[in-house]
């Protein structure tokens, strides 16, 4: 028995191993997609994000079901927390739902692909590079995908302004509207909470090239998340004037911008 | 055309393996003429085989003497061999020469084989690469530049001499029996170098599958144009060489001075310093348009094409 197999049946647990292999996700001979993910990677993945969601951060989802069983969709929700903790806690979400699992893609900074272990073990487990054309594939190939369209405007934010959205970009919208992709709004609560930031050393991160260097504690600390899905939002495929596509981006951000409303005043403690 | 009852088609490379795959499934029911600029290849009495230089005026005896309807144009020195003004004046100047007199003698249908490198390797590509993405490869590396010039002469001959009916084929990584390029040469080795930390997506096609979409880009003459030949079918570099039983040899990634380095001192024809951008970011080209117009499926698939290279070793 080598290694990886031994770790696998140690840390994997047999119904986890029946909850993947429930997810329908097209993928090549060897367990692999174009993007690099892996189904052997996504059950380590799925197993040691398990006590970090239900122990560490005890994370509250709501209306998960309105994510659609199948076909194209984008999961649009706020960013924050320094690291990409809500788009992890998200995907789980949504891959351990008890009807029809989705094990949604996340699109990730461009400076991933460049570090070493990490870019690759990020692939792995589902996520991918942000670029238009992947994302286009990706729903072209009837994918669900996780979207920050704050970028790191949003998950760089410092803790005094916690809540409050950043801009949104567009990008998102036109190709909701191009694949006829139904979007999910989620509101995050408690990611800002994880990692507070009381500035950010801009020089810092030039020299780094990261996108910012937070002045911050280096500890996550465990705040209790709540994630609540909004309903489908359907948005049609005609040409439209950036101004309305503007529009349409704004109908989603109040949506979010409600859904953390409605969290904020869900939640009990911080932690 | 010139109306003769089997087509009389000019084979290019025909020293290379994949090329006497190609001679094989044609020689048949087409009228073969085999060249190379490397050497003769006996190919048995019923196909005329030459070591030709394509820049010189003898080539073009070729053309008065056997009429050609086609020219699959194999012949391309790969990137890790020869000189960068060697593989110029073959793969650019050569082919230049090849279109002028497929163009002045009438051919109606010319296949040229690209690879999927001229799209260049960076941390930026997105996967599943369309053919009219912009091709990069040249400016990551000037060890590329004939291989993109080499498409781009013959992108212009496509659409200057729509007579010529030109279909450009990209593979991915071509890897089988008798196959000498870098990633082949690889697989076949005991250790295989990896850069630590990085295990890119790659795609292979087996050499048969290969010779089988160069047939079909022949012989299916109604689509002209740029495909990108692959398999639907994906693997991690540091996966392939396990299952092609390599043992890796773990490499200093960063920073990217350090494995240049030590790629340049190890001086290995399998893992120049130029291709190591393509074991550190993954290419990974989408090979749909071929297969919906050419109705090609590849037969080979990855497990086959790694237990070859597996027990090729014991």
């Amino acid at each position: 028995m080598s290694i990886t197999s031994y770790l696998r049946d140690l840390i994997v647990p047999k119904s986890l191993e029946e909850q993947i292999a429930r997810v329908d996700k097209p993928i090549g001979s060897l367990g692999y997609d174009p993007w690099g993910y892996n189904n052997e990677t996504i059950k380590f993945g799925f197993s040691l994000v398990k006590p970090l969601y239900e122990k560490y951060f005890r994370v509250t989802a709501q209306g998960v079901e309105h994510v659609p069983a199948e076909g194209p969709v984008l999961i649009v929700a706020n960013h924050s927390g320094q690291l990409p903790i809500d788009g992890v806690l998200i995907g789980y979400a949504l891959a351990s739902r008890a009807e029809r699992p989705r094990i949604p893609r996340a699109m990730i900074e461009r400076f991933f692909p460049t570090v070493p272990y990490l870019g690759n073990l990020l692939n792995q487990v589902g996520a991918v590079l942000g670029d238009p054309v992947n994302c286009a594939k990706m729903l072209a190939n009837g994918e669900a995908i996780i979207v920050f369209p704050e970028g790191v405007r949003g998950s760089g934010k410092l803790y005094q302004d916690r809540y409050q959205l950043k801009r949104f970009g567009n990008g998102f919208m036109h190709l909701a509207m191009k694949h006829k992709a139904p979007i999910i709004p989620v509101g995050v609560v408690g990611c800002e909470e994880t990692i507070p930031a009381i500035a950010n050393i801009k020089p810092l991160a030039k020299a780094l090239g990261v996108p910012y260097a937070p002045v911050a504690l280096p500890f996550v600390f465990p705040a209790k998340v709540h994630l609540n899905f909004g309903e489908p939002l359907y948005f049609d495929d005609q040409e439209l004037p950036e101004e309305q596509v503007t529009e349409r981006v704004e109908q989603v951000k109040a949506a979010i911008s409600q859904l953390i409303d409605k969290g904020l005043s869900e939640r009990k403690r911080l932690f | 055309m010139t109306g003769h009852t089997r087509p009389h088609i000019l084979i290019t490379g025909a020293a290379g393996a994949l090329a006497q795959q190609v001679i094989n499934r044609l020689r048949d029911t087409c009228d073969l003429v085999a060249v190379d600029f490397r050497e003769q290849v006996d190919l048995g009495a019923d196909i005329p085989s030459y070591r030709i230089d394509f820049t010189k005026r003898v080539f073009e005896d070729l053309f008065r003497r056997y009429e050609f309807d086609g020219v699959i144009h194999l012949g391309r020195i790969m990137s890790s061999q020869g000189t960068r003004m060697s593989r110029y004046n073959a793969n650019v100047l050569g082919t230049q020469k090849l279109l002028d007199l497929a163009h002045k003698y009438g051919v109606s249908r010319v296949v040229v084989l690209s690879t999927y490198h001229v799209y260049g390797a960076m941390a930026y590509n997105p996967a599943l690469i369309d053919e009219d993405a912009p091709l990069k490869g040249a400016g990551l590396s000037s060890d590329l530049v004939d291989s993109v010039e080499l498409e781009n002469l013959a992108t212009i001959y496509l659409w200057r001499y729509p007579d010529l009916n030109i279909a450009i084929l990209r593979p991915c990584n071509i890897v089988g029996p008798g196959v000498r390029n870098s990633i082949s040469t690889l697989l076949e080795s005991k250790r295989a170098p990896v850069l630590s930390g990085f295990s890119p997506m790659m795609q292979f096609i087996h050499i048969d599958d290969m010779a089988d979409a160069l047939v079909l880009a022949y012989t299916n003459q109604g689509h002209r144009g740029i495909y990108n030949v692959a398999p639907a079918d994906w693997v991690a570099y540091q996966h392939a060489l396990k299952l092609a039983g390599c043992r890796r040899l773990p490499v200093p990634s960063i920073p990217p001075v350090l494995p240049r380095t030590i790629l340049s001192l190890l001086n290995l024809r399998s893992f120049p310093p130029y291709l190591m951008d393509f074991f550190k970011y993954p290419v990974v080209i989408d090979g749909q348009a071929f297969a919906r117009d050419f109705g090609f499926k590849p037969r080979r698939p990855l497990k086959e094409i790694f237990r070859y290279y597996r027990e090729s070793k014991t």
